[in-house]
């Protein structure tokens, strides 16, 4: 029991990092149709401005950790939007009424591109950082397992949840959400009512890469250490994520997220540690072939 | 569409401010790209991390794009000597200290380079020359700029004449190719390098049929390399059978594995498809690397056997009763004679896959292959069924991938998963859409420039994957139908041109 | 095998009770009809009536929520469409369709979108795959006949100059008869034409009138026409059936339904009659004949 709950927890911890990526994935899907095979990497570079922001606070003396994390944060934010934007603007944009493939390569060109990019500019073995948060509160001390809630894990999970309100909130009470919505409907006729269906888009890239940011941050402090392969796999999960929750819709982005971090959390608990990624490839053939729409997603349908 | 004639281009007074702002906005844009990744890196020192920063470099590449989108706008504005004269200059003074870092690194002109990687110093060199010589072409015509369907015609029309001129520099090839180990500067590392060049060549057309015929993003084929080389691995060294024994048993279970991952995941569309052989490449990956009873884990095969030449060993001294191909032919030993062999056996494999590729594009199956690609609800509106058609393109594809990786496999003598990881899937698919989509010779010359060229200068190999990268967003943004990408129909009424009462224009 | 269905006189293609739904929304609603051997049978209906729909169930790309499609093939006895994967319709049943957005295979020849329709037959020529890439006689002529059988159809429709030509680069009426042609090409006993005069000019119309007509008279197959332009409908369909949201409200000679009280209303609301468009007024009342 003890046991349990303690991988739930760490489960959902996981989930939210997986959760905040998985945005970015429905957002650009449901706005251009399109998989952002890029976004892992996105959240890999956001990790990396992370660690250069925490090691450049310790040598400057920012020494107070509230301080400093949301210093890291704010500037990992806005240099990962930088990429995200970027990479819209110089790879995605000009493919927009192109094939699907045709866009989904360069998408996996511009993933192999960025890996190999941070790897010449950083290095290509692992990054290790000290604790930032330390500490935590514990459950059940008279059982011989004694259940964690660290610091870090209630930090995650709270700015997460903060941030998703906040994202709410802005995708249903601002004109940017708005337009947004409106050019998820009909691109075309987004444009044709005068919405500026470029910066709209600019904007979705902005803002998921601003969150995958934040994720790259939380995996950071989560695990200690980054290198600049990590993208592939979470990208990948929280692909499925988004898959699973049903792609193109926000809520089940989120619930894609926190259903794989606790698939994984008590599949490496419970069976094999070895095949954890295999389950997440498993659940995500399984969803596509039974139900493509995933849970919360809306029924994609052709006509003839 | 019309070109706009010359009085339309009356050219305007420049806009300064506009030009300084948009320059501006792309410098910042470079700046903000940089400061993190470039400005600082990390680096081990013991009992952590240290930053060392690397500022100049930054401003650099910020003042180099500043500069590079003014030159961009004056093209546009037609402002065409500055740009040619600016442009021009700059390349020549980095062509001088670039060529003064070969002759002498340390103490030459070649130590006043901007940038430290000498790869980012050749590409500013290169671009400047680009826009020089853009300026240059643009000066002489009048004009404006070509338009985007005409390029596109015009790259057209440009693979129809490669693929015409294949006819005639194809069996050219193969005839270099063919003669290449007798070649005087053939050595050791030339003939590995060939070897490789065509094992990629062979994989890039074994690709094509999945990707270029049949339209199906397959971003797991190294999944069929690795079950072909781990065929013949297991076979070889558990039940001792020899390579030609393994390798139709290899080309078979890989395409058994095609057809198991392609039986619930071809009602997928397409991108969902793609993403889901992702996940299979990584699974037969992981399972190969956990599964150590069967596979050794990431300990790897080693001592698979080498090809004989019809059951005659390429070795110095053969085990006991057995001769080896040397002393049969009554020739004196040759550690070469082994690699040469490889190389022929590779040539044949991938020229058996040319002629079936070239043979099966004009049966009902090659066509339905690419009728799928075109429009699947058509092709089952007469009749065509999706789910076999698609399963024979992923079967066939994998089996080449099969026969690739029993190659591999003993070749190397030593297989690990290490050697079937995504990015192989990549390199693989790097090269057909570097060579367009469908293309055969395309294939040819994207392998001999993506795995040949990185070989030869060693300096590039740790730019290769990004490279890579770089070619293939290019490549889909110029040309998404890949850069030498042109059909020619399987079949003609008027083999020898249309009719003459109404051609097509 | 039963015997040939005309020698037992039931018609050629028999819906009955056909339903589809999509969610709530009903697109059909419990209509049955049937088409006969060398006859046009036009299914008319304003925007959204169902019609598509009907031939989407027809040719299996929908499984209709109930209902009972039967073809009684002259060759093969009664067929239930509505047990049959979609590819097997035409494969087998051979029922042949178009689209209403015309699907062709445009980077492909002309002439290899109509070989393709003749892909089951090539196939087995080919061996699957074997007899034709060992470059066997036996394939060599089968892709003979099936060129002769494009010709023929190429003929017809006027496309043997381009038969070279990517069928993406066709003008859009030529696009349109292609598309007929390669259903052509399959020999069908029931073909579906879903809307082949839109978008054409009255010139091209008045010649697409002249080739279904042909098709109807030489090849003596059913035709079922979906078609909005009346100087079509009424001009060559030997019967008409009229759906509006998803049911059937009316059946009949092309003389029954001019004047039928409820296709007017159908078609032109309950209450604006004398705001009727001139056009409709006039196609209605004085069809081109
Ligand atoms: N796959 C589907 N899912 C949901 N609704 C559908 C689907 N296909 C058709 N419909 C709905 O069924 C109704 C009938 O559509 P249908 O295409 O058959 O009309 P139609 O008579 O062909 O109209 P038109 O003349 O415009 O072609 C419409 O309301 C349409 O939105
Ligand atoms: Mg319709």
């Amino acid at each position: 029991m003890e046991y349990f709950i303690q991988q739930l927890i760490n489960g959902m911890t996981l989930g939210m990092i997986y959760g905040l990526i998985a945005i970015g994935y429905t957002m650009v899907y449901g706005i251009i149709g399109m998989i952002n095979f890029a976004h892992g990497e996105i959240f890999m570079i956001g990790a990396f401005v992370s660690i250069i922001t925490f090691l450049m606070l310790g040598i400057l003396g920012v020494g107070w950790m509230p301080l400093a994390v949301l210093i890291v944060m704010i500037v990992t934010m806005l240099l990962t939007s930088v990429y995200g934007w970027a990479l819209e603007r110089v790879a995605y944009r000009p493919l927009r009424n192109s094939p699907r493939l045709a866009a989904l390569i360069t998408a996996i060109g511009m993933s192999i591109f960025l890996q190999n990019y941070v790897q010449l500019l950083q290095g290509a073995r692992i990054k290790p950082l000290q604790p930032v948060i330390a500490g935590g509160f514990r459950f059940m001390q008279e059982s011989d397992f004694v259940v964690t809630l660290s610091y870090l894990q209630v930090f995650i999970i709270l700015l997460t949840l903060i941030l998703m309100a906040v994202f709410t909130l802005v995708i249903n009470k601002t004109a940017l959400g708005r337009a947004q919505r409106a050019c998820q409907q009909d691109l075309g006729m987004a444009a044709l009512i005068g919405i500026n269906v470029d910066r709209t888009i600019s904007l979705t890239f902005v803002l998921g890469a601003a969150m995958a940011a934040v994720a790259g941050l939380m995996f950071l402090m989560n695990y200690g250490v980054i290198d600049f392969y990590i993208g592939f796999l979470a990208g990948i999960k929280a692909f499925t994520a988004a898959v699973l929750g049903g792609i193109g819709s926000l809520p089940g982005a989120m619930l894609g997220g926190l259903l794989i971090g606790l698939i994984e959390g008590f599949w490496s608990a419970y069976f094999t540690v070895e095949y954890k990624d295999v389950a997440a490839f498993s659940i995500l053939v399984l969803v596509l072939i039974f139900r493509p729409t995933g849970l919360l997603g809306k029924p994609d349908i052709e006509k003839v | 569409m019309a070109t706009p004639s010359s009085e339309q281009l009356k050219m305007q007074p420049l806009d300064l401010p506009a030009l300084f702002k948009e320059a501006g906005y792309v410098a910042v844009v470079v700046l903000g790209l940089t400061i993190g990744l470039v400005g600082f890196k990390t680096e081990d020192v013991p009992g952590g991390l240290d930053i060392v920063t690397r500022f100049g470099q930054v401003i650099l590449a910020t003042v180099v794009a500043f500069a590079g989108r003014v030159g961009f706008i004056l093209l546009r504005e037609r402002r065409f000597i500055p740009v040619l004269i600016g442009a021009g200059a700059f390349s020549a003074a980095m062509l001088v200290l670039l060529i003064g870092n070969i002759v002498d690194a340390d103490q030459g002109v070649g130590r006043f380079l901007p940038f430290e990687s000498l790869v980012v110093n050749w590409l500013i060199m290169l671009f400047a020359l680009v826009l020089a010589g853009r300026a240059a072409w643009l000066w002489s015509h009048t004009r404006r700029s070509q338009f985007v369907v005409d390029r596109e015609a015009a790259m057209d029309r440009f693979s129809a004449r490669v693929q015409q001129g294949a006819k005639f520099f194809g069996p050219l090839m193969l005839g270099v190719a063919i003669i290449l180990p007798f070649l005087p500067v053939a050595d050791r590392r030339l003939l590995d390098i060939a070897i490789l060049v065509v094992t990629y060549i062979m994989l890039g057309w074994g690709l094509n049929i999945v990707v270029g015929l049949a339209g199906l993003l397959d971003l797991g084929y190294v999944a069929f390399y690795a079950v072909g080389a781990y065929s013949y691995a297991l076979l070889a060294t558990y039940l001792d059978l020899g390579f030609w024994t393994c390798l139709p048993f290899a080309g078979i279970m890989a395409a058994f594995a095609g057809i198991v991952l392609g039986f619930p995941v071809l009602r997928l569309r397409g991108d969902y498809l793609a993403i889901v052989t992702l996940g299979f490449g990584e699974m037969v990956r992981v399972i190969l690397l956990n599964w150590y009873e069967f596979t050794k884990g990431p300990d790897g095969i080693s001592g698979i056997p080498r090809p004989t030449f019809f059951g005659l060993p390429l070795v110095r001294s053969p085990p006991e009763g057995t001769e080896s191909f040397h002393e049969f032919f009554g020739l004196t030993y040759s550690p070469l004679d082994r690699i040469i062999f490889l190389y022929y056996l590779i040539l044949a494999m991938a020229l058996v896959t040319n002629f079936f590729t070239l043979r099966i594009r004009k049966l009902p199956v090659g066509r339905a292959w690419e009728a799928l690609r075109e429009d699947e609800t058509a092709c089952r509106s007469i009749g065509i069924n999706p789910r076999n058609t698609k399963l024979t393109a992923f079967a066939i594809g994998a089996m080449f991938g099969g026969f690739g990786g029993s190659f591999f496999a003993t070749r190397q003598g030593f297989i690990s998963p290490e050697s079937f990881t995504f990015i192989e899937s990549a390199i693989i698919l790097a090269i057909v859409v570097l060579g367009g989509f469908g293309s055969q010779i395309g294939v040819v010359l994207a392998a001999i420039l993506l795995i040949g060229l990185p070989e030869f200068f060693r300096e590039l190999q740790q730019y290769r994957m990004l490279a890579f990268g770089a070619a293939m967003v290019t490549i889909m943004v110029w040309r998404p139908s890949g850069l030498l990408a042109h059909r020619e129909p399987t079949i003609r009424l008027y083999p020898h041109g249309p009719p003459k009462e109404e051609g097509q224009s | 095998m039963t015997a040939p269905a005309h020698e037992q006189g039931g018609p050629l293609i028999s819906v009955e009770h056909l339903t589809m739904r999509f969610g709530g929304l009903v697109a059909i609603d419990d209509v049955s009809f049937s088409g006969d051997n060398s006859e046009i049978t036009a299914i008319i209906g304003p925007n959204g009536a169902g019609k598509t729909t009907v031939f989407n169930c027809l040719t299996g790309f929908y499984k209709p929520t109930v209902g009972r499609l039967t073809l009684n093939h002259p060759a093969k006895g009664e067929l239930l469409l509505e047990r049959m994967e979609g590819y097997q319709i035409p494969a087998h049943a051979d029922v042949a369709r178009t689209f209403q957005n015309i699907r062709l295979f445009p980077a492909m020849s002309v002439l290899e979108n109509l070989i393709l329709a003749q892909h089951n037959e090539l196939m087995r020529a080919s061996g699957f795959s074997v007899a034709g890439l060992l470059g066997m006689r036996r394939y060599h002529d089968a892709e003979q006949k099936a060129v002769e059988r494009a010709r023929y159809w190429l003929d017809r429709t006027g496309l043997t100059t381009r038969a070279d030509w990517d069928a993406g680069n066709l003008p859009y009426g030529d696009q349109r008869r292609l598309e007929i042609a390669r259903a052509m090409c399959i020999r069908p006993v029931l073909l579906c034409l879903d809307e082949p005069a839109a978008g054409l000019n009255p010139k091209e119309s008045a010649e697409l009138n002249e080739l279904l007509r042909y098709i109807r008279d030489e090849h003596q197959i059913g035709l079922l026409l979906i078609e909005h332009d009346m100087s079509v409908v009424m001009e060559i369909s030997d019967r008409i059936i009229v759906l509006d949201y998803g049911r059937k409200i009316a059946a009949g000679t092309p003389d029954e339904i001019k004047d039928n009280p409820d296709v007017i209303r159908a078609y032109l609301g309950e209450t604006e009659e004398e705001a009727l468009p001139e056009v409709v007024a006039q196609d209605l009342e004085h069809p081109v004949s």
